[in-house]
């Protein structure tokens, strides 16, 4: 078996645009507790990682949505803006309509480049005007720190109210699946039932004062918390006990099978500095009175494509043959190239090949026919709306 | 994991070979090793080829196979093939060269074959041997068992 060694060929698919070479590998507060429950350590983006568990990627993701998984996410990166200018300040560097915002809500957004190219992708909470938090990624954080620090300085010396925390105090972990807020209302005093996707609250969760968003990255309802770093670990038994071991701790390996699944982009694969929003379709977190206004970098750049509609568009394929993988070629019937796949892999929960890339517009209606080369074979190939897997938020009734 | 173990004592029994049962992988006395993981099962000039347990269990499930064409030629150290897994692509190395004689045609109906019976069901492919001496420079299963070892040890 060749594939740069076999656990290699794993992590090289998911760290690629991660990786780095001389550092030792940072743990989070849960690395022993990983170790101890059976985790097959690997680097992902300057972290030791657990990527699965005794239980088999494919078990562990059917198991998620099944039951519920429980992620250390504490390698992403969590910061709170402060200041009467915060809302101001954020959207100069995001897609996002924050000064729209319900106070205690939140949406995924973008951080766009001068031109109007992601520069991450991260989820925005309102928590009040004068208080924004948010996370990003693991593998974009010296780069998003950066950045953001770097505007920050220019907007206060304009004499702007806005500062930075960025909390290193605190871990992040994700519970994912329809046991997610049956489990968590074991551990909590507040009415869980009346908290929908997208919200956000400061609570105690098993005595711990917590940050509980309703969101995730599986497509499945759940939550992030996030837990003063020295609670993290009991926080993480006791919902795994309060779940009866029907919530098991799952890794990056379905992790990644999951959002996936669920059509999510990753940063890295499906998105990068020179993909816009638009391109990405993600144009439905852009702001109404952003399109109008624009007011973030490179938003020329998107106003014109939301105008003429982009040159290329994310879509999904279902795929026969091998699965397809990243970089693989799209073609027409014709062999003529026309995109290329930036995330693929086995859905375990479809049991089928799934993929995404981006081919040129025209031809990312669904049902349009393509052909995927794996190892120089083409294989037929069909464009498919995402998600693959239908996503269960937690969204208020009608 | 325990039908796994369960198997393999089974097997051993039937075949009424030793194995060597840890926690994760088996190894058979009577066949061959690369050092990419493959093994190799000789009845005369004819050989039988495929991955072992420890391979198909670093894997995960395996989802695909790809499978070369009989009538093809294999050479010694190169590949002929690649099996998939929910995450990734691994080549399939051939520790001994020769035609295909055969292909096992269940795994692209079955491909979870390589998991549940990699020295069996999971067979690979058959080869008519081109050079027997090449058998030589193979591992024995006690060489593998130790190489085994030595290359989770550096994990």
């Amino acid at each position: 078996m060749r594939g740069g060694g076999l656990l290699l060929s794993v992590t090289r698919r998911l760290s690629r645009h991660f990786a780095t070479d001389s550092a030792p590998l940072k743990k989070t507060p849960l690395y022993d507790f990983h170790v101890a429950n059976g985790g097959k350590m690997v680097p992902f983006a300057g972290w030791s990682m657990p990527i699965q568990y005794a239980d088999s990627i494919m078990d562990s993701t059917v198991n998620c949505r099944a039951n519920g998984g429980l992620f250390d996410v504490a390698h992403m990166c969590g910061l709170s803006l402060y200041g009467r200018d915060s809302v101001p300040f954020l959207e100069t560097l995001v897609i996002a309509d924050l000064a729209g915002l319900k106070p205690g809500t939140g949406s995924l957004t973008v951080f766009t480049n001068e031109n109007g190219g992601a520069i991450d992708d991260s989820v925005v909470t309102k928590v009040k005007d004068d208080h924004i938090y948010l996370v990003v990624n693991a593998g974009c954080r010296d780069k998003d720190l950066a950045h953001i620090g770097a505007h920050l300085e220019s907007f206060k010396k304009k004499g702007g109210d806005v500062s930075w925390h960025i909390h290193d105090e605190r871990a992040l972990l994700a519970l994912q699946g329809p046991l997610a807020a049956p489990t968590l209302q074991f551990l909590t005093k507040d009415d869980l039932s009346t908290m929908y996707f997208g919200e956000f609250k400061m609570l105690d969760i098993n005595g711990f004062a917590c940050y509980l968003t309703r969101t995730g990255y599986t497509g499945e309802d759940g939550f992030e918390i996030s837990v003063p770093a020295e609670n993290a670990v009991d926080l993480a038994k006791a919902i795994l006990e309060k779940s009866e071991g029907k919530v098991r701790l799952t890794g990056l390996g379905a992790r990644d099978s999951l959002r996936l699944e669920a059509g999510l982009c990753l940063y890295g694969n499906d998105m990068e500095q020179h993909i816009t929003p638009v391109e990405a379709g993600l144009s439905w977190a852009i702001g109404k009175r952003r399109k109008a206004e624009g007011g973030f970098l490179g938003a020329q750049v998107i106003l014109k494509q939301l105008e003429e509609g982009p040159k290329i568009r994310r879509v999904g394929f279902f795929s026969q043959g091998p699965p397809a993988r990243s970089h693989s070629e799209i073609a027409d019937a014709s062999g003529e190239k026309i995109g290329e796949v930036t995330s693929g892999g086995f859905s375990p929960c479809l049991k089928k090949n799934i993929a995404m890339g981006y081919v040129k517009s025209g031809l990312h209606k669904p049902g349009t026919e393509a052909k995927i080369l794996v190892r120089g074979k083409p294989y037929d190939a069909v464009v498919t709306k995402m998600p693959f897997v239908p996503t269960k938020y937690y969204k208020p009734p009608k | 994991m325990a039908s796994r173990v369960l198997w393999a004592s089974r097997a051993a029994s039937y075949l009424r070979i030793s194995t060597f049962n840890r926690a994760f992988s088996t190894v058979l006395k009577d066949l061959k090793y690369n050092d990419t993981h493959e093994w190799v099962k000789v009845d005369g000039d004819s050989a039988t080829v495929g991955i072992t347990d420890h391979a198909q269990d670093h894997l995960g499930d395996v989802v695909y196979v790809e499978l070369p064409e009989v009538g093809s030629t294999v050479a010694q150290g190169a590949n002929f093939g690649a099996v998939e897994s929910v995450k990734a692509t691994s080549d399939i190395i051939s520790p001994v060269s020769g035609e295909i004689v055969e292909v096992n045609d269940e795994l692209s109906n079955s491909p979870g074959l390589v998991n549940a019976s990699p020295y069996e069901n999971g067979w690979i492919i058959k080869v008519k041997l081109n050079d027997a001496a090449e058998l030589d420079s193979l591992m024995d299963s006690d060489k593998y068992t130790k190489f085994c070892e030595e290359e989770d040890a550096k994990h």
